[in-house]
């Protein structure tokens, strides 16, 4: 009897420490992020961003251990897929953060489609396709794409600036096409008038001969560069001594430049931008995220204050933590009690309140902004006003915006309204 | 020269009237016309120089490569990781001490010495069995890379321009007219200009001490017969030794230059080394003339191209390089034996 008794504890207790076992069993999240090539600075942010947000869950989600595994691109659409292959193979994750660039999105959500039991919740990646053409049932958004980072900063510098002839110069991929998409809406819809697009490759070194290209009779030029392609730029810009005004794109003027070494980045001074942040804002959300960023990392860390890619990446989580918490962690089901509640989920984020649409991308606020010197000589986003609630059509109609047809290097036509 | 002219004359017109076309484009103000058909001539000038001054680093670069070639028929694919291991140096030099001398003095310095050891400790033990060599520098090149990774990060870094040399000069030709009649001339970045002249220093010294020195007697010889000359009693390791320190540390140099005017981050040794094989493969393996030629036409190539038609800006060095191969394999600047 006793016997029996004892045999029946053992097994019971193995039991319990099976199951704990189980609960113990660490929760694999991916990530992708750009940790080389010319959007390297933003990847280590978005790192960053990662780290912050897992520290502040004490590295548990629903009572499980969470072990991040990151895995490298270079912001090419194949180098995003490499990873994400990676992550879901080797790594057996089932919920993956990232990608950080724009076409890499758009493989990401193609991906997305191959493997139905993985959830993929975007890093930072901001082209408008990636949610809008074909969605994918698992691919989400927590951030604005780059059209909507642009939502009211055209008429911004037509009215207020008094722009009313101005160049640009932007990557040629996805996301700064839709980022000119974006401002020239606004902008040619107001009666700003676009004279010359120049698309230079990700990674271009020498802007000698596009700087020589710029036509000298407008008023401003529209830059939609990041990372090392716009120091690169800007560098060699000071070089020749020009002395253009400019217009940022959303990560033109983040702190990934304006943080980075040389004097050329004072060029910037003055430049009115919009994106997901804005560096000075003063919302307590937002200075509360602020201090924690700079108590997480040494000063010669980290930039001066998070820039969107930390923003976004620790949005990103914060969304997936309280869709897993609300499902007690449970993934057993490949993941569709998870998804639905992500889909649900109402962000209260530093950067104001975002929420999904029917495609599972966000709604949310942008910042128009404009770069500032502090006394100590940081460069900083002066805040200048926020458009709260913008939608992916841009606040036009969904036909309207379809009739727009999709960002190119030469769509939308930005014809003088007579 | 005359003599060139008195078995070819009609091709030695074309080539004045090439050449006077050439210098007037460069000179003339341009009529509207002219801009409506080739666009602004600030541009076409620009696009010039920029190609000028790309090649004159490419020639910094791929002077050294085709040198080590031409001596030793060591195709050194680890060349590319020598002139980013310099830029790295470079600007760690130049941050620590603010002096962009010194960082150009210590990269050759230090890029010359891992040159010597590359030669002493690997390639001695494999000379003449090119495969291996080749095979050793491949996977040289893959291991520093990734040290170089491992200790400088991914980010793009940029070795800071010297006062003396920031902001832009003018140049004495006229781009456009004012509406007054006055002339707007040309400015363009001193930086550039003093890379451009540095390079063709280098270009001059190399070419004084290859046919004028003792040392560059020695190498002429080497490249011709490597055995003879040993067997004359030339200690042949010891200039082979020398040429491969001097054309690593040209590429170490070449690393602090390229980030300067441009930037240094992973995958920018790959980058060059890609250049300096077109180059060298233009100009043909192994000669110095060669390798300026090749450099020159591959930078104004590169230049022109993302002005004038940035789609396939890419596509034309290697439309060149093939054009080359298919006509003349051996190099544009070739001697042919």
């Amino acid at each position: 009897m006793s016997r029996v008794l004892k045999a029946a504890l053992a097994s019971c207790c193995f039991l319990v420490a099976a199951s704990a076992a189980i609960a113990q069993e660490k929760l694999k999240i991916g990530a992708t992020a750009t940790l080389a090539g010319a959007l390297t600075s933003g990847g280590e942010d978005g790192v960053r961003g990662l780290q912050i947000a897992l520290k502040q869950a004490g590295n548990k989600i629903a009572g499980r251990e969470v072990e991040l595994i990151i895995a490298p691109t270079d912001a090419s659409p194949d180098s995003a897929l490499r990873a994400a292959r990676k992550l879901v193979e080797q790594d057996r994750v089932q919920i993956i953060v990232g990608p950080l660039s724009g076409s890499e999105g758009i493989a990401l959500r193609d991906y997305s489609k191959t493997v139905p039991n993985v959830t993929i919740i975007n890093g930072s990646s901001g082209a408008l396709e990636a949610t809008y053409v074909n969605p994918s049932p698992n691919f989400f958004r927590f951030n604005s794409d780059g059209a909507m980072w642009m939502a009211g900063l055209g008429e911004y510098v037509l009215k207020d600036k008094g722009y009313k002839k101005i160049a640009v110069i932007a990557e040629d991929y996805s996301f700064p096409y839709t980022q000119v998409m974006g401002f020239a809406l606004g902008y040619c819809r107001a009666g700003g008038q676009i004279v010359q697009r120049q698309w230079v490759p990700l990674g271009t070194k020498d802007f000698g001969s596009v700087i020589a290209n710029l036509p000298d009779d407008v008023d401003a030029v529209f830059l939609g560069l990041g990372g090392g392609d716009a120091v690169n730029f800007l560098n060699q810009y000071s070089q020749t001594g020009g002395k253009a005004k400019f217009i940022g794109g959303s990560i033109m003027v983040d702190q990934t430049v304006l943080s980075s070494r040389g004097a050329a980045k004072r060029l910037l001074v003055g430049t009115p931008s919009s994106g997901g942040v804005a560096d000075a804002w003063d919302s307590p959300k937002w200075k509360e995220w602020v201090k924690l960023y700079q108590e997480s990392f040494p000063a010669d860390k980290r930039f001066a204050s998070p820039s969107l890619f930390a923003t976004n990446y620790y949005n990103a989580f914060n969304a997936m933590k309280t869709a897993l918490e609300q499902v007690g962690g449970d993934l057993s089901d490949g993941g569709g009690k998870f998804r639905a509640a992500l889909a649900k989920v109402e962000l209260d984020a530093p950067n104001g309140k975002i929420r999904l649409d029917d495609n599972r991308q966000a709604i949310a606020t942008t910042f128009i902004t404009e770069v500032a010197e502090l006394p100590n000589g940081e460069l900083t986003n002066k805040f200048v006003r926020t458009v709260p609630d913008v939608t992916q059509t841009l606040g036009l109609s969904p036909e309207a915006f379809k009739a727009v047809g999709l960002p190119s290097r030469t769509n939308p036509e930005c014809k003088p309204t007579s | 020269m005359s003599s060139f002219v008195a078995r070819r004359p009609l091709a030695s017109l074309l080539i004045l009237i090439a050449g006077a076309l050439f210098l007037w484009l460069v000179f003339a103000v341009w009529t509207p016309g002219m801009e409506a058909a080739f666009g602004r001539k600030r541009v076409f000038l620009s696009a010039l120089f920029n190609g000028i001054t790309l090649g004159a680093l490419y020639f910094l670069v791929a002077s050294g490569f085709t040198l080590i070639f031409g001596l030793m028929r060591n195709v050194n694919l680890a060349h590319g990781s020598l002139y980013l291991l310099g830029g790295y140096l470079g600007f760690s030099v130049g941050s620590a001490t603010g002096s962009w001398v010194a960082a150009l003095l210590a990269s050759f310095v230090v890029v010359a010495l891992a040159g010597i050891l590359m030669q002493v400790l690997l390639f001695r033990w494999m000379e003449g069995q090119d495969l291996r060599q080749t095979l050793v520098t491949i996977g040289l090149s893959i291991v520093l890379a990734d040290l170089l990774l491992w200790g400088y990060g991914g980010d793009t870094f940029q070795v800071e321009t010297p006062a003396w040399l920031s902001g832009p000069v003018q140049l004495p030709f006229a781009v456009a007219l004012r509406s007054n009649g006055e002339a707007v001339m040309m400015t363009y970045p001193a930086l550039r200009l003093a890379i451009f002249l540095g390079a063709v220093v280098v270009g001059v010294l190399m070419w004084l001490a290859l046919n004028r020195t003792r040392v560059g007697m020695l190498v002429r010889a080497g490249v011709d017969d490597r055995d003879m000359l040993s067997a004359t009693g030339v200690r042949v390791q010891l200039v082979f030794v020398m040429v491969f320190a001097f054309g690593a540390g040209l590429a170490g140099l070449a690393g602090v230059v390229g980030g300067t005017f441009q930037s240094l981050q992973p995958g920018e040794d790959t980058k060059i080394l890609l250049s300096s094989l077109v180059v060298v493969i233009v100009g043909g393996m192994g000669s110095i003339p060669g390798a300026a030629v090749g450099a020159l036409i591959v930078g104004l190539a590169e230049q022109f191209g993302s002005v004038y038609m940035p789609t396939y800006a890419v596509m034309l060095t290697f439309l060149i390089m093939v054009a080359v191969l298919a006509v003349r394999p051996q190099g544009l600047a070739a001697v042919r034996r």
